[in-house]
């Protein structure tokens, strides 16, 4: 057999290779789409969640799943983008700086459950919180800062040195270069980062299955005093988010209609992915185009 | 005359504000160094107390396969053997992480070299896209399509390793083939047209150059996959049946580290022998994942220095 016809062969076989994995991916996304999408209603998201009946909704979930990702996006990203900015613009090239960031890494390659297990020991049980939306985002938050700090670096690494060199040239400190002029340039790349890592903590279930609790009791949407303990913005209650009523209500099996339910919820939550991505790429686009005014 | 003095040396404001910026920075960092020395500690804590304050011997541990913590086995010991969960583990990392390669490999060569095109406006966004899918949507998936294909295909009950094997192999399918493409990407042009040039077709170019230049990175991709793979729960934990005992085929029950720590966590009291139990298999998992890292660091290093010979 010559060269070429190996060639032939070799390129065949990729193409069936690609199509192949393609179908697989698209047969995927269709499956969710097709299967969950009809199941969707206003009733569906608004309504709660019944135990032994069918019928019922992802209301609260829904409504738990925002309000973590938000705490847990409104603690870490203070936190990442100090430790972004030091690693990027403060930190020597030495051995240090290469262990913290090696230790950086190690967090974000932890498997997420291990993640939550910490969560419930520290914060749950050490702490004392309880099963409640305020670990639940403290566990989201130690599973988010590390991808976090790494993509702002990322993003201020970026930024060209003359940028730096034109703020100490007007007599601009260090920090105040930093926070006003490197960090707003990074700004949309720092945006695209903290949106598409809303994305992976919208889905995220292990990590909060022992932090913020397995149960959504029924709140008063009527009553936005945080302090009360059936008020939506109660942080010390137990919320059940969208990923986590998807695997409980499929390992414990007592919903009558729980295919239809989880189809319905798998399709809202690759809905939002999708929506993440979409968001992160459209605001970093658009954002950038403001700023530099292109 | 003082007043200057004063004024000379005391600090200037901007000066103050940059230090107290320095100082901010650098507690968030050391915050989150922090929190990474708290997980080992707390986790290491709990999971060290079996054999420490239960007495439990750390071989018999590794190597016992019976999981009953609370009942004695057959040698008057507490039955805490973790052989079966820690099989579970490593079989269905292997596997998923064999059957996905030659597919991610193949995509990414075709995504890189084949048709550039199409990858960058298809293959591409789709990849990166099912990279974010949660991992509770694929278990949910695994439930209702693989399980039953399984069970009627290869009998059994459709739960075990086979199951478990299909779902994170699609599950990290695009991992594994989105850090491809880049690897295959950052392999410089002039190494193709080098070899082009000598008159070798495009497969030859591929697997002769291209492919091998590109090993570190692919290798990277792979054992990245295989750390998901490896630390995934609720996916895994959702299909696999949940039985704790040595896998005899891939279609009967299995368990995983991580499957049984879900599962048993919550129904354990703190500090008695069965949560501790637990907790070791909690530290397993965390010593692997730093294995997992030690061996991509490794990699890493080995590449670049082929690079710069």
């Amino acid at each position: 057999m010559n060269a070429k016809r190996i060639d032939k062969i070799a390129t065949g076989v990729l193409y069936a290779i690609a199509a192949f994995v393609v179908i697989i991916l698209v047969a995927l996304l269709g499956y969710i789409l097709v299967q969950g999408v009809p199941e969707i209603s206003w009733h569906f998201l608004t309504s709660p969640a019944l135990s032994f009946e069918a019928g019922g909704g992802i209301g609260i979930q829904l409504f738990n799943s925002f309000y973590l990702l938000f705490l847990a996006l409104l603690i870490s990203l203070p936190i990442s983008l100090g430790a972004g900015i030091y690693l990027n613009e403060y930190a020597p090239q030495n051995t240090i700086t290469g262990l913290i960031r090696t230790t950086i890494e190690i967090l974000s390659s932890l498997p997420s459950v291990v993640v939550g297990l910490f969560g419930y020991l520290f914060f749950v049980v050490q702490f004392k919180l309880g099963f409640s939306i305020l670990s639940g985002a403290f566990a989201l938050t130690v599973f988010n800062l590390p991808i976090l700090t790494r993509s702002i670096e990322e993003a201020l690494a970026n930024i060209s040195n003359d940028q730096r060199e034109a703020g100490y040239a007007l007599g601009l400190s260090r920090w105040e270069t930093v926070t006003k002029i490197v960090v707003p340039a990074a700004l949309p790349s720092i945006i695209t980062g903290v949106v598409l890592s809303a994305g992976r903590i919208f889905g995220e279930a292990a990590a909060l299955i022992y932090t913020a609790g397995q149960s959504a009791p029924a709140l008063n949407f009527h009553d936005w005093n945080p302090f009360n303990i059936s008020s939506p913005l109660s942080p010390m209650r137990p919320a059940e988010t969208l990923a986590v009523h998807i695997w409980k209500i499929n390992s414990e099996g007592i919903m009558p209609d729980a295919k239809a339910v989880s189809a319905g919820a798998s399709a809202v939550l690759i809905i939002a992915v999708l929506l993440f991505n979409f968001l992160a790429r459209w605001l970093g686009k658009r954002l950038y185009k403001h700023l530099t005014a292109e | 005359m003082d007043k200057i003095r004063a004024s000379l040396l005391k600090k200037s404001i901007a000066s103050k504000i940059e230090r107290r910026g320095k100082i901010i920075s650098l507690t968030c960092l050391a915050l989150i160094i922090l929190v990474v020395f708290l997980i080992f500690y707390f986790v290491a804590s709990r999971g060290l107390a079996t054999f420490f304050q239960n007495h439990i011997n750390f071989w018999q541990f590794l190597s016992g396969t019976q999981w009953n913590p609370g009942t004695t086995g057959t040698n008057g010991q507490p039955a805490v053997g973790a052989l079966p969960m820690i099989v579970g583990s490593f079989l269905i990392t292997i596997l998923s992480a064999l059957v996905a390669t030659p597919f991610a490999i193949g995509t990414a060569v075709f995504m890189t070299e084949i048709s550039p095109r199409r990858g960058a406006q298809i293959l591409r966004p789709v990849t990166e896209l099912l990279v974010g899918i949660p991992s509770v949507v694929y278990g949910f998936i695994g439930l209702q399509v693989v399980v039953p294909f399984v069970r009627n295909t290869f009998g059994g009950s459709g739960y075990g390793i086979l199951s478990g094997t299909f779902v994170l192999f699609v599950m990290i399918l695009p991992t594994v083939t989105s850090m491809s493409a880049d690897a295959l990407n950052a392999v410089p042009r002039y190494y193709r047209e080098a070899s082009l040039a000598l008159g070798a077709t495009r497969w030859q170019t591929i697997y002769k150059v291209v492919l091998r230049a590109a090993i570190p990175g692919m290798l990277t991709a792979i054992v990245f996959g295989m750390a998901r793979a490896f630390g995934e729960a609720l996916a895994v934990q959702m299909v696999i049946g949940n039985a704790t005992l040595l896998p005899q085929n891939l279609v009967s029950p299995a368990s995983t580290l991580t499957s049984i720590l879900t599962m048993g966590i919550g129904n354990t009291v703190m500090g008695s022998l069965q949560n501790n139990a637990l907790w070791s298999l909690a530290m397993i998992l965390l010593l692997m994942s730093l294995v997992f890292n030690m061996v991509i660091r490794y990699i890493g290093r080995k590449g670049k220095l082929n690079n710069e010979r």
